[in-house]
């Protein structure tokens, strides 16, 4: 198969086209997803190649963003709204929560939302106030949402055809901080990576760590750190939070005994907590350590002066890696 | 008939003093502001040009981060900011460092938010300024909020709030103005209609002939004025604000101000608008643009000179240099206060984790922790 090196940015509009080009019922929404191409460039040429009906610019309303896809994809087609930083998505979430996420539910099948509502997420890029949250667990909390969140060029295309071809909505993170970060060989032709599904990114023996999105990088960092002093470290990369592979995450730690958690969000409320719990349910007699958890504050995201001081780096990371293994 | 008030035109009229060559409309009145007034508002004009010339080169330099430029935007800022009364209230958007600038928040401190630190982000206590939004329309119903609340406890107070073309997409705007009308709160709703929300033209954002008449749906008055033109935005903006302290009988005391200007530059330093609008109308937009306008008005009245201009000029050179020193040199924050202001006592959790940043830093130095 013929491959193209992109970024994780790239591969999302590269995702978005085949997904466009393959099925008519497909549209791009947003604000300045047309013309413009994106803020961060998703949509670059779209506009250009299927016309102001599938790239479609909307008037500055989440809340109408999101509300008009719910209604459009009622109707049969496969709206994939943008929303420009997850940090101003509020004024749709109530239309997420309270629309999409249930309205296959309570309308016992009759109605389905298969929309895919993409937002750029994260810290680390010197943005301004309200641009850098993690805000994945809101979104992991509700039934009926799958939330994705892609680490790599190759999973972004894949996972994103996946979440539009999916029957049920999909909230599509992409870790901003590395939309450019590195490239990667990506397949030309359309193709899916299965929702649900972690990816082990290095294996080991000695300790697990889980994580997703920006986070993958540090943690892979740490592993081949610590590697240098002899421990061996699994880093798991969730991929999808909702439905979370529960089978990968207990599989790799029964074969470790050791894990720690690794997300950019704040510490109470995210879904490192879940994940333990989740680990404790299923392998407790397994368990040699208590599980660490290296995430952000539990503080308002600061303006970027101090961002550098929330987001769980290399050093932290190794760090909570390092209690895992030597309690 | 020549209204009573310019809030009270026809749909459609837009309220002009100076045309684009400064000369006085036919039928304007000339607001009655002293010369040292008139002359102020000049030199605030120029302070706030330069100071966005400087502010865009900071970032370019990398030594500022994002920064949302506001040239061509003066006129606004400064005319509805100087209508104001002292103790009257500003509930700003990410856009206004002029607007706040005349309200006398320091340009060090504007600087140092879009620097990213957090003292910038504090709003001087002696000012009546709100900190600014930065998603888009959020702070309306909190002017209304603010108005109201002046409204219960009986006090003379007057709040108005700035936001963008774009915001009236928003519901945050529709409930924000709603309240206002139920309420009839003494709020004046600023709306900086500068034509472009990021890529989207105002055309394509609402399919109504003027925003000015979105304020027919909420029972108050509408007002569209010419943007560009400091002494008309001044005008109207005064007269909204007496409406809004004290109202004719029968009359609301809202009203919903559109300042039609244009934003000669970028959305922020992150966009490129070359993308999505030609040279052409940037040209077009440029001839209205309010220094010269405002400088032509004061010169013929005699109230203005080459020496005087040029007194200004480097005034205002040396108010933003002085600014830019200030704010970076300006120590770092330190990382102990991502904690400190997020509850008015800290909980045990929030110590523990401000213990680990601690012992993090000790243990490996910032210098590792952030290689």
């Amino acid at each position: 198969m013929s491959t193209q090196n992109l970024t994780l940015v790239q591969a999302v509009r590269d995702g978005l086209y085949g997904e466009l080009e393959r099925d008519e019922d497909v549209l791009v929404m947003g604000e300045d997803v047309g013309k413009n191409g994106g803020v961060f460039r998703a949509t670059q040429g779209l506009y250009e190649e299927f016309g102001a009906d599938r790239v479609v610019d909307t008037p500055l309303a989440e809340s109408g963003i999101v509300g008009t896809a719910i209604g459009m994809a009622a109707y049969g087609l496969r709206p994939v709204p943008e929303l420009q930083f997850a940090g101003f998505m509020y004024p749709g979430f109530d239309q997420l929560v309270s629309h999409a996420a249930r309205l296959r539910t309570r309308s016992r099948g009759r109605y389905t939302c298969p929309m895919t509502v993409r937002a750029p997420y994260g810290g680390g890029i010197r943005a301004p106030e309200h641009h850098s949250e993690s805000k994945e667990a809101f979104y992991a909390h509700e039934p009926g949402l799958k939330v994705v969140v892609p680490s790599t060029p190759r999973d972004a295309k894949g996972l994103l055809a996946a979440a539009i071809r999916d029957p049920d909505p999909v909230v599509f993170l992409e870790p901003k901080l590395i939309y450019r970060a590195f490239r990667e060989a990506v397949p030309e032709e359309p193709y899916t990576v299965e929702l649900g599904t972690a990816e082990i990114r290095r294996e080991g023996t000695d300790v697990s760590v889980f994580t997703w999105g920006a986070m993958v990088r540090p943690a892979m960092d740490a592993a081949a750190e610590l590697a240098e002093t002899g421990v061996d470290v699994e880093v798991v990369d969730l991929r999808t939070l909702a439905p979370m592979d529960t089978d990968t995450i207990v599989a790799s730690f029964e074969k470790t005994g050791r894990a720690a958690v690794v997300h950019e969000a704040p510490k109470t409320g995210g879904l490192a907590g879940e994940i333990i719990a989740t680990i404790q349910e299923a392998a407790l007699l397994y368990q040699e350590a208590p599980i660490t958890r290296v995430t952000g504050f539990d503080v308002p995201f600061p303006l970027y002066a101090l961002e550098d001081y929330y987001l769980p780096e290399t050093a932290r990371i190794k760090d909570g890696i390092t209690q895992a293994v030597e309690f | 008939m020549v209204p009573l008030s310019v809030l009270q035109g026809e749909p459609g009229d837009r309220v002009q003093i100076l045309d684009e060559d400064g000369q006085v409309v036919d039928g304007a009145t000339v607001p009655d502001l002293s010369d040292d007034a008139l002359v102020e508002m000049y030199r605030y004009l120029k302070l706030g040009r330069h100071f966005d010339q400087r502010a865009v080169s900071l970032q370019r330099q990398g030594r500022m981060g994002t920064y949302p430029p506001m040239a061509g935007q003066e006129a606004s800022q400064v005319g509805s900011a100087m209508a104001l009364a002292e103790g009257d209230w500003t509930f700003p958007s990410y856009r206004e460092h002029l607007a706040l600038a005349v309200q006398g928040w320091s340009l060090a401190d504007d600087l140092l938010y879009w620097m990213g630190n957090e003292a910038g982000n504090a709003p001087p206590e002696e000012l009546n300024v709100f900190s600014m939004a930065v998603p888009i329309a959020t702070q309306i119903p909190h002017a209304t909020g603010a108005a109201w609340a002046a409204k219960l406890r009986g006090e003379d107070t007057v709040v108005l709030t700035y936001f963008g073309d774009g915001a009236t997409s928003e519901g945050d705007f529709h409930e924000g103005l709603n309240f206002a009308g139920v309420f009839d709160v003494p709020a004046v709703f600023f709306c900086n209609n500068n034509q472009w929300a990021i890529s989207l033209p105002r055309e394509r954002q609402t399919a109504s002939a003027t925003l000015a008449g979105k304020a027919a749906a909420y029972g108050f008055d509408g007002v569209q004025v010419d943007g560009m033109d400091p002494l008309a935005v001044y005008q109207v903006t005064s007269e909204a604000v007496a409406k809004a302290r004290d109202p004719p009988d029968g009359d609301l005391r809202p009203t919903l101000v559109e300042a039609v200007q244009y934003r000669f530059g970028a959305h922020t330093t992150a966009d490129d608008p070359s993308v999505y609008r030609g040279d052409e109308e940037v040209e077009r937009w440029k001839r209205k643009d309010p220094i010269p306008r405002l400088e032509t008005f004061l010169r013929e009245r005699g109230v203005l000179g080459d020496e005087r201009v040029a007194a200004i000029e480097e005034s205002v050179a040396g108010e933003v240099a002085d600014a830019i020193e200030t704010a970076e040199s300006t120590e770092r924050p330190s990382p102990e206060e991502l904690f400190a202001h997020v509850y008015a006592e800290m909980p045990q959790r929030l110590e523990q984790q401000l213990q680990y940043l601690r012992d993090l830093r000790a243990r490996h130095g910032d210098e590792e922790l952030f290689q």
